[in-house]
């Protein structure tokens, strides 16, 4: 069984403005299959749907037509059962709540007994590595932690799956880089499928499995990289990967894909 | 950890030199000084240009006046004082729990939305006598009543206004979670919104002692401020009217400073800066 199954989605959004109308196909007769335990990354210009195609998955828009599945079960099910876990671009942390409690939520509204929750938030938070921040307000964090403690509270419940928009499009570049290795490690802990939309070609060559690209007006997907893994030894030595061969031919595959291979009118100004 | 910041070692808290203007004893001196300086040009001018007692009584005559009633101020002052706390408590969890609601109902919203402006219009004038022939005239209640319509208005617009602010990443995760409608308000919406209701506790705070000093001059039990000043300015003793009045403004001091200092705690603890 696949993690995700989306088949011929599309989405239209009725966009009121002045006095008319209008329609925009966000996405257009999409399909897609993400396998259990892989990471795909979305990639694409602004407007081309992939955070739509994203919150469709997680079923926070409904398509206007075809069908999401998640691990076999309708997207709202799987949305209702907590098939999922999820971090945006904003980390979304309640401000009056400690590290601990934010955490916490997603265990407090399922009902979960007091000590239980603790327990998991403490250990996911020394997951995300902030154990001494656990009684802090994110308001002392700085962005990169409030960013970790959000990807720890997308975790409390176990998913098999993690939906991320962005979650570092706002961090800077050194956080950045840190944080992707970081996922990287906690995703080889858990085991668990992501889909992870970006902007960035190297953070999607960096994480990923196989990377989507999409291009906008309307969104569709217009092709797939299948990303080529260095053999390196031992533990991902984060740095020594990004300076690979393979990583720059998966770099420049995704670019060629994105902008329109050599030959083919140059899309990627367009794109803009 | 290099990332580690907390709001202890941001740069800005070592504070540089101040302009004198802003260093704390001038920003208590200067208006105390002005004030002083008030009553001084006050005193001088009653005594200089001889102007009558009922007319204006000079500053010396009525601190007598509070020297020599100052029981009689007290416990007027906490007749009143009581009312007007009793009527904003009444009014503000009123306020609240139907700006709860509602947010949540949409139905509900466009019923409320039109009543409420209809009660912010109401004046306090013409409703005081009213219920004080309902209540008769030894209960306390029209005016703590009073108070409450007054004290409701404010605190029900900050409320809604706060609920409604509920940022799209906090709405989306909510979904996400498969929250119920009052789970979302419990968790997210409500404790967003402590501050708004707490700012709008403070606008009502002068708002209720207003009232309940207002409410007292339409008869009924001759027990607070509004009262004593009404029967002190009928028997011509202007001075002790005045006394009266300057304790009906520490008491609108006192309410507006206590809310003040409940929505700093309030904001402190959902983390908003205070503006």
């Amino acid at each position: 069984m696949s993690a995700v199954e989306v088949s011929g989605v599309t989405k239209v959004f009725e966009v009121r403005s002045g006095r008319g109308a209008a329609t925009v196909r966000a996405l257009d007769d999409v399909s897609l299959t993400v396998a259990e335990g892989e990471f795909v990354a979305l990639i694409g210009p602004s407007g081309c749907g992939k955070s739509t195609l994203m919150r469709l998955i997680a079923d926070l828009d409904e398509p206007s037509s075809g069908d999401v599945r998640v691990f076999g079960m309708p997207a709202r099910r799987a949305r209702l059962e907590r098939a999922y876990g999820i971090a945006f671009q904003q980390s979304g942390l309640l401000p009056w709540r400690t590290v601990r409690a934010n955490v916490e939520l997603p265990l407090q509204l399922h009902g979960a007994p007091a000590a239980d929750r603790r327990a998991r938030a403490d250990e996911l938070i020394e997951l995300v590595g902030l154990t001494e921040f656990a009684d802090r307000h994110p308001d002392q964090l700085s962005g990169g932690m409030q960013q970790r403690v959000a990807i720890a509270r997308a975790l409390a419940e176990h998913p098999r799956l993690l939906l991320m928009d962005e979650p570092f499009g706002a961090l800077d570049e050194m956080t950045r880089e840190r944080l992707q290795g970081e996922l990287l490690r906690i995703r080889a802990e858990t085991g668990a499928a992501v889909v992870f939309v970006t902007h960035s070609i190297p953070e999607a060559v960096f994480l990923a499995d196989r990377v989507v690209v999409m291009s906008p007006r309307p969104g569709r997907i217009t092709d797939t990289v299948a990303v080529e893994r260095a053999p390196i030894a031992a533990g991902p030595a984060d740095d020594a990967v990004r300076e690979t061969d393979a990583f720059f031919r998966s770099v420049t595959a995704v670019r060629e894909a994105l902008h329109g291979r050599e030959g083919a009118a140059p899309r990627g100004a367009e794109a803009r | 950890m290099t990332e580690h910041r907390t709001a202890q070692q941001r740069p800005a808290q070592t504070r540089p030199a101040q302009p004198w203007i802003d260093q704390g004893w001038v920003r208590i001196a200067a208006p105390a000084a002005l004030g002083a300086a008030a009553l001084v040009a006050w005193e001088v001018a009653v005594t200089a240009l001889d102007i009558q007692p009922y007319l204006l009584p000079a500053p010396t005559a009525i601190l007598a006046q509070l020297q020599a009633a100052l029981g009689g101020i007290v416990a007027a002052a906490l007749a009143t004082g009581r009312n007007a706390a009793l009527g904003l408590l009444l009014g503000a969890v009123a306020a609240v729990v139907v700006a709860a609601l509602a947010s949540r109902v949409r139905w509900l919203d466009q019923v409320v939305a039109p009543l409420v402006a209809a009660i912010a219009v109401v004046p306090i004038v013409a409703l005081a006598p009213v219920l004080q022939t309902m209540y008769g005239a030894t209960s306390e209640m029209p005016r703590i009543i009073v108070v409450a319509i007054a004290s409701f208005v404010p605190v029900f617009i900050t409320t809604l206004r706060g609920l409604r602010q509920v940022r799209p990443v906090h709405r989306d995760l909510m979904r996400a979670y498969g929250a119920t409608g009052w789970q979302a308000t419990r968790v997210v919406t409500l404790p967003g919104a402590v501050p708004f209701v707490f700012a709008g506790v403070t606008i009502a705070s002068s708002v209720a002692v207003i009232s309940a000093v207002v409410a007292e001059y339409f008869g009924g039990l001759q027990n607070g401020l509004g009262s004593r000043i009404a029967s002190a300015a009928a028997q011509s003793g202007y001075s002790r009217a005045w006394a009266y009045v300057v304790a009906a403004i520490v008491l609108g001091l006192v309410f507006y400073g206590v809310t003040l200092v409940v929505e700093r705690i309030a904001s402190r603890w959902a983390r908003v800066p205070v503006t």
